[in-house]
């Protein structure tokens, strides 16, 4: 018995000290090392492969009442994009702005702003949850995301939809600081995923993301991309920034903002 | 065996001793699974609470709301960052733990919680959100078997169901005391758990561990969008945000007893019972 006890217990204490010593500031170095972090990285396809299974494509956002609205929506990320191009844009009222709809599709689109208005509106109350934790209650009004695909109509081989911005949101060394965001087709056919162009029945103001920005309601803030100026339909996430399909996840933050 | 000797000295001589076999393997493995899993939670949960350190009640909450609870830092004229803790009306000041300490350099930064007790301790949301799930998973795994094993053995109803006559006030309030006096049983009485130790174990593992993954679940905008009643039972996303906080502190709470405890009632030996299963009796020194 004596015999089998004495390795255990060094095996328990080694165990309990070298917990103690990865508690004690072993855990930054493992927070930094790339291979825990994909380690770590590996609950969140279990996160998105459950919740797809639990919700799927029908499970839809909670809308509220005019009663519920936050008396101020909070401006977060860029509250003005960079650059003389986004500028003249804001000048004219966006009379020249186009969205592109290209990428994997039969028919590539140019809309204006007007085509977009013509197209039929949903208008949903939401709450949307940032990132940090707090939350906001807004007014919604848009064209539904599925409406602009199915006039492009997708080409077989698309998964992603890729929604392209207008601002710079680091100046990254690799040139990759450009905001852009991607969702799987399940979240882009959703019926509450709209492209808004008011916010509490006032088009988009500029720190909002004027003249067009993404709802995808059962995701987190950073997933509804401000200033889209572009919608890419691809196959593959991986060649576009730093390939992890979104401005923060290339960063370290989950792809699937779903929690 | 010799630890059984350090652990009761006085009364080993009476060799009236024994050891008996405690707490079941299912028990052991899933009571330090889950130790490393809330200790990981409290602390990349605190990292993810720093990012936006405060806390409000109902649907919505954010900086143009009034919050229950904040945590922040104001610079004085001469450039000094003071921290501050503010709930309602009351604000504290914290400097050095709460609202503004020292970042790794020892320069004093604004940051909710100190470094020491975040995870990762370097501010980094991304990163404690990645080891806050990760370990979320594990630890309702863990919760799960733990209740299915409980509930198969019996261990739940016959080991932490307090009887109906542990329940009754005049035993409730003999244990009270025994506690306020730091009179632990002895003999065969330590092998069954007393009630005030039953409502505390089943007070966590029935009501505060679940709240904790239910809260959590409520902060999920996915979650919400599958199961809209968690709304609904928590009053709103901001409320369950702040009370997954306030059971949070409850646990830290449980913790600092729990382990009081442990220190009180002879630590070798309980630690062992739940490292080994195996757990010395000594017998009473006399009747009461």
């Amino acid at each position: 018995m004596s015999s089998f006890q004495i390795p255990r217990r060094r095996l328990l204490a080694l165990g309990a000290a070298s917990l103690g010593s990865a508690l004690l500031g072993g855990c930054d170095r493992l927070s930094e090392a790339p291979d825990f972090q994909a380690f770590l990285a590996s609950a969140e396809s279990l996160t998105y492969r459950s919740q797809r299974l639990l919700g799927g494509g029908h499970s839809m956002a909670r809308e509220f009442t005019a009663a519920d609205l936050s008396p101020v929506f909070k401006v977060n990320g860029t509250r003005v994009p960079e650059g003389e191009d986004y500028a003249a844009l804001v000048e004219s009222n966006f009379a020249d702005w186009r969205l592109r709809v290209d990428g994997l599709v039969v028919k590539p689109l140019e809309l204006s702003l007007a085509d977009l208005h013509a197209l039929p509106q949903r208008t949903q109350i939401t709450r949307h949850d940032c990132v940090e934790g707090w939350s906001a209650i807004g007014k919604w009004t848009g064209v539904p995301l599925a409406a602009v695909l199915e006039r492009a109509a997708l080409l077989p081989a698309a998964r992603f939809v890729v929604f392209h911005c207008a601002d710079m949101y680091e100046h990254a060394l690799d040139g990759n600081g450009q905001y852009y965001e991607s969702i799987d087709l399940i979240d882009a056919f959703h019926p509450q995923s709209i492209l808004a162009l008011s916010l509490n029945d006032a088009p988009l103001t500029v720190g909002h993301g004027a003249p067009l920005r993404l709802r995808v309601e059962r995701q987190l803030g950073y997933k509804q991309a401000k200033y889209v100026m572009r919608i890419q339909l691809t196959d593959r996430l991986g060649d576009i920034g730093r390939g992890k399909g979104g401005f923060w996840p290339d960063r370290g933050y989950e792809w699937y903002a779903g929690i | 065996m010799t630890e059984i000797q350090e652990a009761a000295p006085a009364l080993a001589s009476n060799s009236q001793r024994r050891v008996v076999y405690r707490h079941a393997l299912l028990t052991r493995v899933t009571h330090w699974i889950n130790l490393l899993c809330v200790i990981v939670l409290l602390m990349s949960g605190l990292q993810i609470f720093n990012a936006h350190p405060a806390l409000y009640w109902g649907q919505y909450g954010a900086d143009a709301d009034r919050p229950l609870l904040e945590i922040g830092a104001n610079e004085t004229s001469s450039g000094q960052l003071t921290g501050f803790l503010k709930i309602g009306a009351a604000t504290l000041p914290t400097t050095g733990v709460l609202g503004a300490s020292d970042n790794a350099d020892g320069d004093v930064v604004e940051r909710g919680f100190p470094r020491w007790i975040t995870l990762p301790g370097f501010r980094d949301l991304s990163l404690g959100r990645r080891w806050h799930f990760f370990f979320a998973w594990l630890f309702v795994a863990n919760l799960l078997v733990y209740y299915v094993g409980g509930l198969a053995s019996g261990h739940l109803r016959r080991d932490l169901l307090p009887s109906r006559e542990q329940l009754r006030p005049k035993p409730l309030l003999h244990d009270i005391a025994d506690h306020l006096r730091l009179r632990f049983p002895r003999g065969d009485a330590a092998l069954r758990y007393n009630p005030l130790q039953k409502l505390a174990y089943l007070g966590v593992i029935g009501v505060l561990l679940p709240v904790m993954i239910l809260t959590g679940l409520t902060m999920s905008p996915g979650m919400d969008a599958i199961l809209p009643w968690l709304v609904d039972l928590f009053a709103g996303r901001q409320s369950a945000r702040t009370i997954h906080f306030i059971a949070a502190n409850l646990i830290v709470l449980f913790i600092f007893i729990h382990v009081a405890m442990v220190l009180l009632a002879g630590p070798i030996n309980e630690i062992r019972s739940m490292i080994t299963g195996k757990f010395a009796i000594v017998p009473e020194a006399k009747h009461e």
